[in-house]
């Protein structure tokens, strides 16, 4: 990964006309969010379609895979921080993060036990058994 | 040394309620951020929706059987290698150069079109083939959440074009320049959630 980032950074570097190290500066981070995202997602494809992961644990590889690859966009494209500024972003931010998993694993929860409550047509004719 | 230690002790002194209003950039960034958040909100219900629905097959294809990875693949690249010309050119707008703006412009573009290309192929291939979002609810679920991004992505590009034309008109306005700072939160935050989509769309399908 190291060499990847290395040679993105070299072939940016040329391509731009910044002789200034000041393009090189603001390039670091893009370019290391990019390389991450690369490998993670690359990381994703192959967990996903590969038999060397226990079956059932892959989608919890996959899940972690996508929180880290969330969590690189959020530092390395949106600079979300942890400073001074940051603090009411990081505040907004949980609370999203909060109301998602509560309208997520919520509708699942409620829906599994719905459906389990459910007579339904197969309940129907086990009833009339 | 000197310098820098005093103002740390004026920062300090100054409570955090008289230093006065934020700056234009850090107050505008902050609410584009809470919209954001409620978008991803709105997509947290139709993830849920499909959460829900994604084994009501009606008896119709499923995930497996619709999906190419590859094309998949394809599609994420194109995203993620948009996000990154969308922060060159971010870059390019900080140091007010034109020409490197609207390269970068130009990148985020494209590929964000071929994005919208590969998406819009494998949606008619599907409904082509009778798997359209009336087959079944976990059709119209995959329909309403894929769908939605994707509208997302062409409101994205609309907008892009709508801010290069800004920059030729309007020059290096505040404005402008906070209006480019937006675009570029709901770019990366697009991508945000297209890694929700192929995770749990495309390769948790079962």
């Amino acid at each position: 990964m190291d060499e990847r980032e290395q040679r993105h950074e070299q072939s940016g570097v040329s391509e731009t006309p910044g002789e200034s190290p000041d393009w090189k500066r603001g390039l670091v981070k893009p370019l290391m969010g990019l390389g991450a995202s690369i490998v993670l997602t690359l990381a994703s494809f192959w967990a996903a379609g590969t038999p060397l992961v226990w079956g059932p644990g892959v989608p919890v590889l996959l899940a972690a895979l996508a929180i880290g690859q969330m969590g690189v966009h959020l530092v390395f494209f949106l600079h979300v921080s942890s400073g001074p500024e940051g603090t009411n972003t990081i505040l907004a931010l949980a609370f999203g993060v909060f109301v998602v998993a509560l309208v997520v694993f919520g509708s699942m929860v409620i829906m599994a036990n719905l459906d389990a409550g459910m007579t339904g047509l197969d309940g129907l004719t086990r009833m009339q058994r | 040394m000197n310098a820098s230690a005093s103002t740390i002790v004026v920062e300090i002194e100054i409570p955090i309620s008289e230093r006065g209003p934020s700056p234009r950039k850090v107050i505008v960034g902050y609410g584009f951020w809470l919209f954001l958040l409620s978008d991803i909100i709105l997509f947290s219900a139709l993830f849920a929706a499909y959460a829900v629905l994604s084994g009501r097959t009606a008896g119709g294809p499923g995930g497996v059987q619709l999906f190419h990875r590859h094309t998949v693949l394809a599609e994420t690249g194109c995203l993620l290698f948009s996000s990154f010309a969308c922060a060159m050119m971010s870059l390019a707008i900080e140091r007010r150069r034109r020409g490197w703006m609207v390269a970068g412009a130009a990148a985020t573009f494209v590929l964000g079109a071929a994005f919208l290309g590969l998406e819009l192929t494998e949606f008619g291939a599907m409904i082509a083939h009778g798997a359209g979002p009336d087959r079944s609810a976990f059709l119209s679920a995959f329909f309403a959440l894929v769908g939605m991004h994707g509208l997302h992505v062409s409101i994205g590009l609309a907008w892009l074009v709508s801010m290069v034309a800004q920059v030729f008109t309007l020059g290096w306005r505040p404005m402008v320049t906070a209006r480019l700072a937006c675009f570029s939160l709901f770019w990366h935050a697009l991508d945000i959630v297209w890694i929700g989509v192929f995770t749990i769309v495309y390769l948790g399908a079962r």
